[in-house]
C-alpha cells in the first residue's frame, strides 16, 4: 500500500474552485450509452476467474449498522481473512469496514493478516456536525489502529455552490487521516448529475482524497454503472493533468459477481489495467462475496452449489 | 477426468486481464448447400443456370451457393408480384396487410439470434452488433409500419393515398437484413408487392428472411426475393412492369439507376452515400464526444453510407481530443465477427477491402498522418485497423471521397461560420452530427447543416419513426417514419 502515502494537496482551494468551473460537460444519454454497452462484454472461464479473485482481493466487507455488535465484528473479521475455509487459494479482501466504536476488536482480529482495517467516520452518513467534531473523529479511528478512513463530502457546501469552503474541509479532513488512506464519499445519488459528480470527483481528488467512493449506502441510490464511469473518466483527466493515481469504490448496491464484474470491464476499458488492484479499485459490500465464491466453485467443479455451502458472517 | 476434478485451474496468475473468447454458437443456424430464387412464395431454381458463392469475410469459407437471377427470372418475379398485387394485396383491407407485417415482425423477433448469427457470418459485422443494433431495428420497421397500414388516410390528410404497384428495391451489403425491412416494411404497408434483389456478398439473412415471409404466410409473390449481381439490379430497375424504384448503395449506381428510369413514369428513391462531418466544439461533453466519433466511424466497420467519417475539432479542444481518441482505439478488439466482445469485424469483401486500402494509400501520399493502434488482424479473411488521419486538408481525396471503412479523418476549424462551410463542403448530404452542450447553438448548426439527419450529442442513432434520408449526391426521398411512406403511395386530393 505504499503507493497510497498520503499526499496532502498541492492544489490551492481557489486553483480548486477554478479547476472545477473547467471540468468538462458529461452527456448523461452517452455516458449511459457507454456503460450499458460495456455492460454487455462477455467474460468467461479463465477471464471470469481471474475477475472473480480479483474482486474478492479488492472488496471492503461492510457492516454499518447501528446493530454492529463485537459479536458481529469478530465473524466479518474470519470471513474477511478467510471467504471460503474450504478453499484456501481463495485470498483475503481489501478490508472491513465499520464503525468507529468497533475498531479495536477489528484491530485486534485482523492482526497478523492482510486485511486492513477501514472506518468511516466525520459525522458519517451526512457529514454535517461541527467540523471539529467531525476532524476529531478522523484524528480518534486513525489512533485507534484503522488504516483507511471513509468520510464523507459536505453537499450541504458543495451544492450550495460553497466549492471553496468543500475542499477546505477535504483538505483538512486529509491532514487529519495523517498516514491512513482516506476515502471521500461523494454520495452521488444525491448530487442530480454526472455533470455534478465528475466535479465533486475534481473537487475531492484535488484535495489530496486518496480514494474517491460513490455511496455510503443509505441513501435509496447507491452506486451505478454510468455513475462510476464517470468517476473513472474523471480520474483519468486527473491523472493526465496532476500525474496522481486516485483510487475508485464503488460503494452500494453490488450483489452479484456479474454486477461486480461489470464495474471492472468498465474500470479496465476506461483507466486500465494499472487500476485492476486493491490500491487503485475498491468494492464496498456485503453479500456479493458468497456470490462470488458460488461463483468461483462453480467454474471449477462445472457445477454450482446450494448457498448453505457457504458461510454467512 | 474424474467428477471432481476442476474443470479450470483455480486463480490463475494472468498478469493482463484477458478477456477469454466469447463465441456466439453457430449451430443454430442450419445453411443449405443451395438457396434458388424466392418466387411467388417458393424457392425456385433459377431459369439462368447460374448460381454464384456466397462467403464469409472473416475467414473466405464458402457459405453455400445461390442462384443468379437472370432477365428470364426477373420477369417471373415481376409477374408474380404483378399479380400479387392485383389479386391479393392492394384490395385488401389495411388492418389486414397489416395482421402479416405483424407476423413478420413477431417472427423477426423469435428468429432473432439465428438472423444475427447468420448476419454477422455473411456479412462479418459483429455479432454484438447484428444482435443489439440490425435486428432490433429490423424488427422495429415492421412493427411501426404495420402500425401505419390502416391509418394510411391520416398519413396525408385531405389526401387519398393509393399505391403504386410493383415496387422493385436493391439494397446493400451494410446492414443486409435491416436494409430489406427498411424497404419493404413501407411498401407492403401502403398497399404494393415488391421484388428486393439483396447485394451480391450478403444474400443470406435476406433469403431466411424468405422463409420468415413463408410462416407469415404472406399471400404468394407478394414478396419476392432475387440473388444476383449488378446486372441483376439493372434488369428488375429497367423492367417495363416495375412502378417503383428504390435503391440504397453507391452514388455512382444511383446515377446509372436514375438514367436508365428517366423517360418512364417510374417512382424513384434514392439513397446515397455520404462524408459526414462530426463537429466537434470546445465546449463539447469530450468523453461522450469521443465514443461518438468511435460510434461513428468504427460502427459497422465504416461500411455506413452516413458513418461520421470527417471530424472536425475546434481547434483549442484539438490535441485532448486526439489523444483521448488514440488511447481509445487502443481499447477497440478487432476480430472473430461471432465473439460477443469483438467491437470492428470483418471488411465485407475482397473488392471493398482493396478500395479502403487504395484510399488510404492515396492520404499517406498526399501527406496526411495516419494513426493506427497495434492490433493483430487474423491471416485469413479481411480485415483492416481502425485508421486515424490527421494534417488533412479538404482537397485531399480522403476528406472528399467515401471510403466506407474504418477510416477517419481529422480536421480543425475555428468559428461556427467554419465548420459549417467546411462540413457543407462536400458533394455529399447525408448526415451530420453535432457536439456541444450549448442548445442554441445546436439549432443554429442544425439550420444551416445541408444533410439529411443532423445528430445532436450523439451520432448513428436510428428509429423506425425518424425520416432519413440525403441532400445532393446522397439521393432523394426519405425512408422511416410517415415520411417513409409517401414513396409508396400516389396522393390525390379528396374531392
Amino acid at each position: 500500500m505504499s503507493s497510497l502515502a498520503p499526499l496532502s494537496p498541492v492544489i490551492t482551494s481557489s486553483e480548486a474552485s477554478k479547476m472545477l468551473t473547467r471540468t468538462p460537460a458529461v452527456d448523461a444519454v452517452g455516458l449511459e450509452e457507454r456503460a450499458a454497452s460495456l455492460a454487455t462484454r462477455s467474460i468467461k472461464r479463465d477471464a471470469k476467474l481471474w475477475a472473480l479473485d480479483l474482486v474478492i482481493r479488492c472488496t471492503d466487507l461492510t457492516t454499518l449498522e447501528g446493530s454492529d455488535t463485537v459479536g458481529k465484528i469478530v465473524a466479518m473479521c474470519s470471513k474477511a481473512v478467510r471467504p471460503d475455509p474450504l478453499d484456501p487459494a481463495v485470498p483475503p479482501v481489501a478490508a472491513v469496514c465499520i464503525y468507529p466504536w468497533l475498531v479495536p476488536t477489528a484491530v485486534t482480529h485482523l492482526a497478523g493478516s492482510t486485511v486492513r482495517v477501514a472506518s468511516v467516520a466525520g459525522g458519517f452518513p451526512a457529514g454535517l456536525g461541527p467540523i471539529d467534531v467531525r476532524l476529531q473523529e478522523i484524528r480518534d479511528v486513525v489512533a485507534m489502529g484503522a488504516d483507511e478512513v471513509d468520510i464523507v463530502l459536505n453537499r450541504s457546501l458543495f451544492l450550495g455552490g460553497r466549492y471553496q469552503q468543500a475542499f477546505e474541509e477535504l483538505a483538512a479532513a486529509r491532514e487529519a487521516a495523517g498516514a491512513a488512506s482516506l476515502k471521500v464519499i461523494l454520495e452521488t445519488g444525491e448530487l442530480g448529475s454526472y455533470d455534478r459528480v465528475r466535479q465533486a470527483s475534481v473537487l475531492a481528488m484535488a484535495s489530496g482524497a486518496d480514494f474517491i467512493k460513490t455511496s455510503t449506502g443509505k441513501i435509496g441510490v447507491s452506486a451505478t454503472l454510468p455513475t462510476a464511469l464517470c468517476m473513472f473518466e474523471a480520474a483519468r483527466d486527473f491523472h493526465r493533468d496532476t500525474g496522481r493515481a486516485v483510487g475508485i469504490k464503488v460503494a452500494g448496491g453490488v450483489r452479484k459477481a456479474k454486477d461486480a464484474i461489470r464495474y471492472l470491464v468498465v474500470l479496465h476499458e476506461t483507466l486500465g489495467p494499472a487500476w485492476l488492484t486493491p490500491d487503485r479499485f475498491r468494492i464496498g459490500a456485503s453479500s456479493v462475496l458468497n456470490d462470488v465464491l458460488m461463483q468461483i466453485a462453480k467454474e471449477r467443479t462445472g457445477r454450482y452449489q446450494g448457498p448453505d455451502y457457504f458461510t454467512i458472517d | 477426468m474424474s467428477e471432481l476434478e476442476p474443470v479450470a485451474p483455480a486463480h490463475p496468475v494472468m498478469p493482463p486481464w484477458e478477456y477469454a473468447p466469447a463465441p456466439e454458437s453457430r449451430d443454430i443456424v442450419r445453411l443449405q448447400d443451395r438457396y434458388g430464387l424466392f418466387i411467388g412464395g417458393e424457392f425456385v431454381e433459377p431459369k439462368s443456370g447460374r448460381w454464384f458463392a456466397t462467403i464469409d469475410p472473416s475467414n473466405e469459407t464458402v457459405l453455400a451457393e445461390v442462384a443468379e437471377a437472370g432477365e428470364e427470372d426477373v420477369d417471373v418475379a415481376v409477374t408474380a408480384a404483378r399479380s400479387a398485387y392485383v389479386t391479393a394485396w392492394r384490395d385488401l383491407p389495411g388492418s389486414e396487410r397489416a395482421k402479416y407485417l405483424y407476423r413478420i415482425a413477431r417472427a423477426l423477433q423469435e428468429r432473432a439470434r439465428e438472423f444475427a448469427v447468420l448476419e454477422s457470418m455473411n456479412g462479418g459485422k459483429p455479432i454484438k452488433e447484428s444482435r443489439d443494433v440490425d435486428l432490433p431495428l429490423a424488427a422495429a420497421h415492421f412493427f411501426y409500419y404495420a402500425g401505419w397500414a390502416d391509418k394510411l388516410e391520416y398519413a396525408f390528410p385531405a389526401m387519398t393515398p393509393t399505391p403504386l404497384g410493383v415496387a422493385g428495391q436493391v439494397i446493400p451489403w451494410n446492414f443486409p437484413l435491416l436494409m430489406a425491412a427498411w424497404k419493404l416494411a413501407p411498401a407492403l404497408a401502403a398497399g404494393n408487392t415488391a421484388v428486393l434483389k439483396p447485394a451480391e456478398t450478403t444474400p443470406l439473412t435476406a433469403l431466411l428472411l424468405g422463409e420468415v415471409v413463408q410462416q407469415a404466410e404472406l399471400p404468394p409473390g407478394v414478396v419476392n426475393i432475387l440473388t444476383g449481381a449488378g446486372a441483376t439490379g439493372a434488369s428488375l430497375v429497367e423492367h417495363p412492369d416495375v412502378d417503383k424504384v428504390a435503391f440504397t448503395g453507391s452514388t455512382e449506381v444511383g446515377k446509372q439507376i436514375r438514367r436508365a428510369v428517366a423517360g418512364t413514369n417510374k417512382h424513384l428513391t434514392l439513397e446515397l452515400g455520404g462524408k459526414a462531418a462530426n463537429i466537434v466544439f470546445e465546449d463539447a461533453p469530450i468523453d461522450q464526444a469521443v465514443e461518438g466519433v468511435v460510434n461513428g466511424i468504427f460502427f459497422n466497420q465504416g461500411h455506413v453510407c452516413c458513418a461520421g467519417s470527417r471530424l472536425l475539432v475546434q481547434e483549442p479542444v484539438f490535441e485532448e481530443l486526439l489523444e483521448k481518441l488514440k488511447v481509445r482505439l487502443g481499447t477497440l478488439r478487432v476480430g472473430d465477427p461471432l465473439d460477443k466482445n469483438t467491437d470492428v469485424g470483418a471488411i465485407n469483401s475482397r473488392a471493398q477491402l482493396h478500395k479502403i486500402g487504395e484510399l488510404v494509400a492515396s492520404g499517406v501520399e498526399e501527406g496526411a498522418v495516419m494513426y493506427q493502434p497495434p492490433c493483430d488482424l487474423p491471416e485469413r479473411g479481411f480485415w483492416f485497423a481502425p485508421t486515424l488521419f490527421t494534417g488533412v486538408s479538404q482537397s485531399h481525396r480522403i476528406a472528399r471521397e467515401e471510403i466506407f471503412g474504418p477510416v477517419l479523418s481529422i480536421l480543425t476549424f475555428r468559428t461556427p461560420e467554419e465548420a459549417v462551410e467546411k462540413a457543407n463542403n462536400t458533394p455529399y448530404g447525408l448526415s451530420a452530427g453535432v457536439w456541444t452542450e450549448k442548445g442554441s447553438r445546436i439549432l443554429w448548426m442544425a439550420e444551416r447543416m445541408r444533410a439529411g439527419v443532423v445528430w445532436a450529442n450523439t451520432f448513428n442513432r436510428f428509429d423506425p419513426s425518424s425520416p432519413f434520408g440525403g441532400y445532393k449526391e446522397s439521393g432523394f426521398g426519405r425512408e422511416g417514419g410517415r415520411h417513409g411512406l409517401e414513396p409508396y403511395v400516389r396522393l390525390e386530393p379528396v374531392s
